[in-house]
Order: C-alpha cells, then sequence, then structure tokens
C-alpha cells in the first residue's frame, strides 16, 4: 500500500471530520421536520434493542459474577468481604455497565449499520434512493441514531441489573454472604451522582455507535472487500470513540457530582 | 389495460409539450476523478419528447454523464439545466422535488434487497402517501406493462438479471416522470431479454412520448430504438416500414470523456469521422 502524502493525509482527515459532523448534525436535526420514518425507528428499536438483549444480558451477568469472586479475594484481605456489594453495584452501574453495554452492542450493531448500508451504496441503492426522491440520511441514518440511542439507554439498565444479579449469585452461592446483606450493602453504596453518571454514558455511546456505523456505511467504496472493510472500521473506530468519551464523561460527572 | 399507466396523464404532458424550452441542457461540464479526467467539456440539448441514445465504449464516462444530469453528482465546471432548473447548484432537499419528474433505471437495476417486488415498486407511491389500493392498483399496471405481474410478490434476489431490470423500469415509469434515466438497460444480459428491454423502452417513448436519455455500448440495441416503433392495434414493437427511422430518437457519442457525435441517426450513419466510422463497423 503506498504512503499518502502528509499534505493529503491532512486534506483526508479534515474532510472525513467535516463529513461525520455533517451527517450527525443531519441526522439529529432531521427529527424536528417532515418527513418522518416513524416505522422504521421502530424497527431499528426492535432489531437493535430487542436484539441486542441476549448478549447484553449474559455479558452483564457474568461481568457481576467475576468481579463479586475477584473483588473477593482482595476484599479478604482486609476482611470486608461483606462490602462485595458496594463494589460491584458501584462498578457495574457507574462504569462495566454502561460501557460494557456500549462495546458490545457497538460490536453488534455499528458492523451492521455499516455493511447494510455499504452494501446498499456499492450495489446504487442509496442513488436509487436519492433518485427516487428519498433523502437516505433522514431515512437510513436518523431512525438508527434515535433508535440506538433510546434502546442503549435500557440496555444499560438491564445490564446493571443482571449485573448485580450476577454478583448476588456469587457472593451468596460461592462467597456465602447473605443474599439480603448483600443487596441492602449494594442498594446504600449507590447515589443519585453514580446513576447519573452511569445512565449518560449510554447516550453519548448510543450516539457513537450509530453516527460511525453509518458514516462508514456510507462512505463504503471498493465492492464486498469495501464493505468488509467499512465493518471493521466502523467497530474498531466506534469501541475506541466510546472508551474516549466515557473517560471525558467520568471526568465530567466527578467534576459535577464530586465522585 | 397495462398502457393505462403511461397515457393516464397524456393531458399533462400535452400541456407540457407546448414549451419549446429543452428538457435538458448540458454546457460545458468536465468532471475529474483523483487526477482522471472522466468528462471534458461535455454540451448537448435534449428537447422534449425526444429519445438521446447516448453511445460510446465502456469507461467513456456515460453513466456518470446520467448521474450528473439527476443531480446525484455535481461536475466540476460547466452547468446542466434540467426543466429549467440548474441541477449542479440547487440544494439536496430541492433536488429531491425536481426528482418527483424524473424517473431512472441504474446500471445494475439497484433494486432494494430487503423490499418485496411491489414494495420496490410503489416505493414512490409510499413516499407520498398514496393509499394503499390504488398503490396496489398502479403496481400492477405497472408490472402488467413489463409483463412481470406474476412476481408481484417475489424479491430481486429471486429475480433474474432481465427480470431485475424489467421491475427497474417498472419503478421508474410508475410515478409517469417527464424524464426517463436509462443508464445501461440492456448491460450484462444476453441478446434475447436485451431485445426486451429494448421493446419496453420502445414502447414507453411510443405511448407517452416521454423525453429520455438511453445509455448503451451496443450498437444493435441503438439501432433496434431507432428503427423500430410500437404498434399500438397489434400491441408489439416492430420495425418501422421502409427502413424508417424514428425522428426523435437522436444520438451523442462518447468517447474518452468527450462528445465525438452529436445529431441525428441518418447523419451518425454517414458520418466521416474516421474514429466514429471504425467503431460503428
Amino acid at each position: 500500500m503506498p504512503f499518502a502524502s502528509p499534505e493529503n493525509f491532512a486534506k483526508q482527515t479534515v474532510a472525513s471530520i467535516q463529513g461525520y459532523s455533517t451527517l450527525s448534525w443531519r441526522a439529529i436535526t432531521n427529527l424536528f421536520s417532515r418527513p418522518r420514518y416513524w416505522a422504521d425507528v421502530y424497527t431499528q428499536m426492535d432489531s437493535i434493542g430487542v436484539g441486542s438483549m441476549p448478549i447484553v444480558v449474559l455479558t452483564g451477568f457474568f461481568t457481576g459474577c467475576v468481579l463479586a469472586l475477584q473483588s473477593a479475594t482482595s476484599l479478604q484481605a482486609f476482611g470486608s468481604v461483606s462490602l462485595t456489594g458496594n463494589l460491584v453495584a458501584l462498578s457495574m452501574v457507574k462504569e462495566l455497565g454502561p460501557v460494557l453495554t456500549g462495546l458490545m452492542v457497538s460490536g453488534r450493531n455499528a458492523s451492521g449499520m455499516a455493511s447494510e448500508i455499504g452494501s446498499m451504496k456499492v450495489t446504487e441503492q442509496i442513488d436509487a434512493m436519492r433518485a427516487l426522491g428519498t433523502d437516505p440520511v433522514r431515512k437510513l441514518v436518523t431512525p438508527r441514531l434515535y433508535a440506538t440511542v433510546f434502546m442503549l439507554f435500557f440496555l444499560t439498565i438491564l445490564s446493571d441489573t443482571f449485573g448485580i444479579a450476577g454478583g448476588a449469585l456469587v457472593s451468596v452461592a460461592l462467597l456465602g454472604l447473605n443474599g439480603s446483606t448483600y443487596f441492602h450493602n449494594s442498594y446504600r453504596a449507590l447515589q443519585y451522582g453514580d446513576v447519573v453518571q452511569g445512565l449518560t454514558k449510554p447516550l453519548f455511546s448510543g450516539f457513537i455507535i450509530a453516527t460511525v456505523g453509518c458514516y462508514f456505511g456510507m462512505n463504503t467504496k471498493g465492492g464486498t472487500q469495501g464493505v468488509g472493510k467499512s465493518t471493521t472500521q466502523a467497530v474498531v473506530v466506534s469501541s475506541v470513540f466510546i472508551i474516549i468519551v466515557d473517560l471525558l464523561v467520568t471526568r465530567a460527572m466527578i467534576g459535577i457530582f464530586g465522585r | 389495460m397495462p398502457e393505462d399507466i403511461v397515457s393516464a396523464d397524456t393531458q399533462q404532458k400535452q400541456g407540457d409539450a407546448g414549451s419549446s424550452e429543452p428538457v435538458v441542457v448540458v454546457e460545458g461540464v468536465s468532471i475529474t476523478f483523483d487526477v482522471k479526467p472522466v468528462l471534458q467539456d461535455i454540451s448537448f440539448t435534449v428537447q422534449r419528447g425526444e429519445t438521446r441514445i447516448i453511445l460510446g465504449p465502456a469507461g467513456g464516462g456515460k453513466s456518470v454523464l446520467m448521474k450528473l444530469v439527476n443531480g446525484l453528482m455535481r461536475p466540476d465546471t460547466g452547468t446542466i439545466r434540467v426543466f429549467g432548473e440548474d441541477v449542479t447548484r440547487m440544494k439536496e432537499k430541492d433536488l429531491f422535488m425536481l426528482r418527483a419528474r424524473i424517473g431512472m433505471v441504474f446500471q445494475e437495476s439497484a433494486l432494494f434487497d430487503s423490499l418485496s417486488v411491489e414494495d420496490n415498486v410503489a416505493y414512490r407511491l409510499h413516499e407520498d402517501r398514496v393509499p394503499e389500493e390504488e398503490a396496489h392498483q398502479r403496481v400492477v399496471e405497472a408490472l402488467q406493462f413489463v409483463e412481470l405481474e406474476h412476481t408481484i410478490a417475489k424479491f430481486p434476489p429471486e429475480l433474474s438479471g432481465g427480470m431485475r431490470r424489467r421491475v427497474s423500469i417498472a419503478r421508474a415509469i410508475i410515478a409517469k416522470p417527464d424524464l426517463i434515466l436509462y443508464d445501461s438497460p440492456t448491460g450484462g444480459l444476453d441478446p434475447i431479454t436485451s431485445t426486451t428491454i429494448v421493446d419496453l423502452v420502445v414502447k414507453q417513448r411510443d405511448v407517452t412520448n416521454t423525453t429520455s436519455l438511453v445509455i448503451t455500448h451496443r450498437l444493435q440495441d441503438a439501432y433496434l430504438l431507432a428503427r423500430s416503433r410500437f404498434n399500438t392495434e397489434t400491441g408489439k414493437v416492430e420495425p418501422i416500414p421502409n427502413d424508417g427511422i424514428n425522428d426523435t430518437t437522436k444520438f451523442l457519442v462518447l468517447n474518452e470523456g468527450k462528445v465525438v457525435f452529436d445529431g441525428s441517426t441518418q447523419e451518425l450513419v454517414h458520418t466521416t469521422d474516421p474514429w466514429l466510422r471504425e467503431y460503428l463497423s
């Protein structure tokens, strides 16, 4: 593969940022004008939300299990195994629930969006849509964006719930803790700011998954090989963005809530 | 009657025909991809009711020209006026409204894989919120026009290449457009299927007098278009008697992104240009 000159690389980078920003802005603002494709929004909610439930539930549950096992080992050294519930709840709600859900949904749906839209692009279906008088951003990107943001919020709550439940199972069955104490400690550990922090993150992650997936799909070139490349890039870029934005949101929330 | 689909708005078209303004005016259009010039200083005009065949070797920029006319791409220089509106400077939002008057048949059909034939053909009607019953009726008529009414419940992957192309034509004509763009409608098809497609283009041309641009790199298809007519009595396409030529059919020949010929069938046949003579032979 030939090296791009620094000038071309800079131009391509600026053009990509411009293209991504324009696409995102249009996708957001399209909801405030007609036509609105509500049927497509509901279809995407079903595909993204309901379709992702099994992996989110399984990931959340087993992460909670592992978290309880690992933290119990460390807490045992301080004689505080009873605080396992605090640690699992805080970790799941503030960090692991939102991030892992974002990454799992990114792997499943950013790739799906990039490959589906990318295939439409290389087979001229996007051009056909434009030729038939339909704005492809309005028809394809906007429903995916709002469906992902909306559903990821609830998927994160589901992941948190199953994570805490997984921690409870391990704590009771393997660590010999009292179930009631576990849940009581979990509940006491969580404060308003923690929940807000945990539920703000999926809004950003959902935005990243949908816009990045659709951006790479809409800019696919080069046939089936191009579709594969777009799919890979969409997953990699959205995953990295989710983790970077997680750091920024965490820092901002600590600044606001002090924890 | 299948012809109903194309004859229902005859009155409006007759009204439009009163205007002497050309439907498509391309002036000094050039476009370059990376460093390769694809089209260089292209100029031509398409009059109302005219069928313009864009002929030339593969890779000569014909499909790019078609996309430029429909506003799907923008040229580097030059202007393109369609129905008097400059598509090179229009906002995408305004282009969507203009495209309601334009039907386009894509090179590889570009049917929506996830939609049935009925939903593909009715796509524009659904967008315009046409009642379901009326939309279904119009889809049936459009499919009868292309003789594929039995495929209404099928999905594009279940159809052959020729059938997909015919469904694509049905999708293009269902909204009764004032301009139809055919991007290589016979490309990649066997000669018999190609003839079927050309017959449909002739039928559409002769029944509605719709202005159209037809891309092809097959000379036999171009000549078939110019020398055939649709007989409304027999309902079949037949050669024009006495080796006649359709007056409304004209040619534009492109080679390596430049116009090498712009004129009638007679002028093309009697050209003295050495490259063109070799290409035609």
